[in-house]
């Protein structure tokens, strides 16, 4: 996986609560046997009229927001379905940073699995940020996950948390198969206790 | 020892190394997989020539988009699907893992197939790449959904990164009515609490009417806490439980099952364990509802009227003028006058065996109303023969009810049953989310009685009309 760089750039705004994974990829796009080129299927039914026609509405649509790569969302963001497909659509659109009050915990997940960071501020946080990102294309916005700040474009700076593990693993660009290899013969021995007091398993 | 919840107790018996961080490797004892969140952790394995670690701990089925018409023995229509499942027929033969291929009279919903086949059992860890996991909780099991590639770092370990949730408890105490179900015991916690009202939190469902439902009504509460947001549902195993497994494929026997009793047993929450957060709904306060919006938070007793969104506070009083937009509803309409063009009665939420019998009871010697599409998904092929043999696909099809193969169907709508623009679904399934049964269809959960007796009358209705 790619390292975690700072990232600067345009921030789009989404206030909308409880966008699930059915609305960032259309089941019909999970047909798929590869985790590549979903990235122009993102938002889809939101993104685009019944004739294909993108849907000028739509915040990704907008020419200040073609090129996001920050989204700020409204609460429970990427609530529903386990489809990592939702996460592979918004990498491959070219976002990289999520900011919303809570996620819901598979798609958070997700997320660090394929180097994106998700943000969890408060509501106070939150207004602030959702203002910026509606200032548009000259507003831009870093994330600097090293310092775990953000940095508004008129330079208001709020902290926000992550797990120090997952911090590193995103900096770093782990693997987690390789890293949890490597505890491999911790894996051994549960197994073998575990034949002993659960047989049956 | 300080007393433990019974997620404390599975958790426990399941951490396989803990870093200083309180990062664990959790080991999971079942890995179920299907064809559409599974082909990229297959082709990871085979990038870096890894093999399955457990395969005889997983199970794979097709049932997202495999089709329900008689006709797919012939084979799968739709390419992209085809390709789909012939990718798991392909990866559980090269992996040497357990498969249920669609002909097989086994094969269904995943998480109607594992319990069915004695897969699931009590104090396990299951993990699927599919949110419904949480259905697994019903046997006391720790079971939760994962993403394509934690179910590739399953498949390669055994095991899951993982932080520990923390502890909720939901207790319905007291009976439940007449005319209301587990389905309405699920949608009126998840009313209660929010969709995002289990986020960060494993739900120990608890009290008497919870005690009073069989296996399959356990397995219809516990498979919508991810509706709540839960990582996963919990009901401590009980004689319905342990009564429920005995004899399944796959269950311990003998001696063997001795042992695994003297284990299940311990498996309940101890006197004074500490939950971080409690709800407590009365079972006699629950009333036959119905969803009227595209959250499955948006829950109502079917004798209320569509809310007003002013009713509501901060970002939902525009995510419900949104929802009723696009649901095509009017604030302050009567649910019960809303009138719907189609009936889908199955899903991992609501395909079992029961369900049917709830449905049935409620069709019996009736019709649908003219015009109506309605359509019956039994979870799997085995629930299907025992409808066939219990006379209940005669009820379905002589009331009018398509009577279908085993799938995910139109739960989800990856396979042809799909709702065109502006359709009106009356659904047992999950999720009511904009498209999610077709783009620009529109669904209401409820119960499959519920589901019947709109079946008949053509709008929404309150089945203690019909019963």
């Amino acid at each position: 996986m790619e390292k975690f760089e700072k990232v600067h750039g345009v921030a789009a705004p989404m206030p909308l609560i409880n966008i699930d994974t059915d609305m960032i990829i259309p089941k019909v796009h999970l047909k798929t046997i590869k985790r590549s080129g979903l990235g122009v299927v993102l938002f889809d039914e939101m993104r685009y009229h019944d004739d294909g026609q993108e849907n000028p509405e739509f915040v990704l649509n907008k020419p200040a927001y073609r090129e996001a790569d920050i989204l700020v969302a409204g609460d429970n963001f990427g609530c529903g379905s386990s489809r990592e497909h939702a996460p592979w659509a918004i990498k491959d659109f070219g976002i990289k940073v999520v900011i919303s009050t809570s996620f819901a915990d598979i798609f958070f997940n997700n997320c660090f699995k394929n180097g994106i960071l998700p943000i969890v501020v408060n509501e106070e946080h939150h207004a602030i940020l959702m203002d910026d990102a509606h200032k548009g294309e000259n507003a831009r916005m870093t994330v600097n996950l090293e310092d775990q700040q953000i940095t508004t474009s008129d330079g208001h700076v709020i902290e926000f948390d992550i797990d120090p593990h997952r911090k590193h693993c995103l900096l770093n660009g782990l693997d987690d198969i390789g890293l949890t290899m490597e505890k491999d013969h911790h894996i051994d021995k549960f197994e073998e206790h575990a034949s002993q007091a659960r047989p049956w398993v | 020892m300080s007393p433990k919840t019974l997620y404390d107790k599975i958790w426990d018996a399941h951490v396989a190394h803990e870093a200083d961080d309180g990062t664990c490797l959790l080991y999971i004892d079942r890995h179920l997989v299907h064809e559409v969140t599974s082909p990229q952790a297959f082709e990871g394995l085979r990038m870096a020539g890894r093999p399955v670690r457990a395969p005889e701990k997983t199970i794979a089925v097709p049932d997202h988009n495999v089709p329900t018409t008689p006709d797919r023995v012939n084979g799968i229509e739709n390419p992209e699907s085809r390709i789909q499942v012939e990718a798991l027929d392909k990866n559980a033969k090269d992996f040497g893992i357990h498969y249920y291929p669609v002909n097989d009279v086994r094969q269904g919903i995943v998480h109607i197939v594992g319990p069915e086949q004695g897969w699931t059992l009590p104090g396990m860890t299951v993990v699927c790449g599919d949110s419904h996991t949480a259905t697994h909780g019903a046997f006391g099991a720790l079971a939760h959904g994962i993403g394509t590639s934690e179910v590739e770092h399953v498949l390669a370990t055994q095991t899951l990164i993982q932080k520990k949730s923390k502890n909720m408890k939901v207790e319905i105490t007291g009976k439940l009515q007449p005319g209301v179900t587990a389905k309405d015991i699920t949608l009126a916690v998840i009313g209660e609490t929010g969709t995002a009202g289990g986020t960060g939190y494993v739900i120990e469902y608890c009290g008497e009417a919870i005690r009073n439902l069989s296996m399959e009504g356990r397995m219809t509460v516990c498979n919508m806490a991810i509706e709540g947001g839960a990582r996963a549902g919990l009901i401590a195993p009980d004689e319905t439980t342990f009564e429920y497994v005995k004899g399944r494929p796959h269950a311990p026997k003998g001696a063997q099952w001795e042992a695994a009793m003297d284990w299940w047993k311990t498996l309940y929450t101890d006197e004074g364990a500490h939950f971080d957060k409690v709800v407590t709904i009365r079972g006699e306060d629950i009333a036959p509802v119905v969803t009227w919006g595209t959250s499955p938070e948006d829950v109502l007793p079917i004798t209320a009227t569509v809310p007003h969104p002013e009713d509501f506070e901060g970002g939902k009083v525009d995510a419900a003028r949104r929802s009723i937009e696009y649901m095509g509803l009017q604030a302050g309409q009567k649910l019960s006058d809303v009138e719907i063009d189609t009936v889908f009665i199955g899903s991992c939420t609501n395909g079992r065996i029961e369900d049917l019998r709830a449905a049935a009871e409620i069709l019996k010697g009736k019709k649908i109303k003219d015009g109506m599409r309605a359509m019956v998904v039994p979870g799997s092929g085995l629930v299907r023969m025992q409808a066939e043999e219990e006379g209940l696909a005669d009820i379905f099809k002589e009331a009018g009810f398509e009577w279908r193969l085993a799938g995910c169907s139109m739960c989800l709508a990856m396979n042809p049953d799909q709702l065109q623009p502006g359709e009106r679904c009356a659904a047992t399934s999950n999720r009511n989310f904009e498209g999610r049964q077709g783009r620009g269809g529109r669904t209401h959960l409820l119960s499959p009685a519920m589901a019947a007796a709109a079946a008949i009358t053509g709008r929404l209705t309150d089945v203690r009309e019909l019963m």
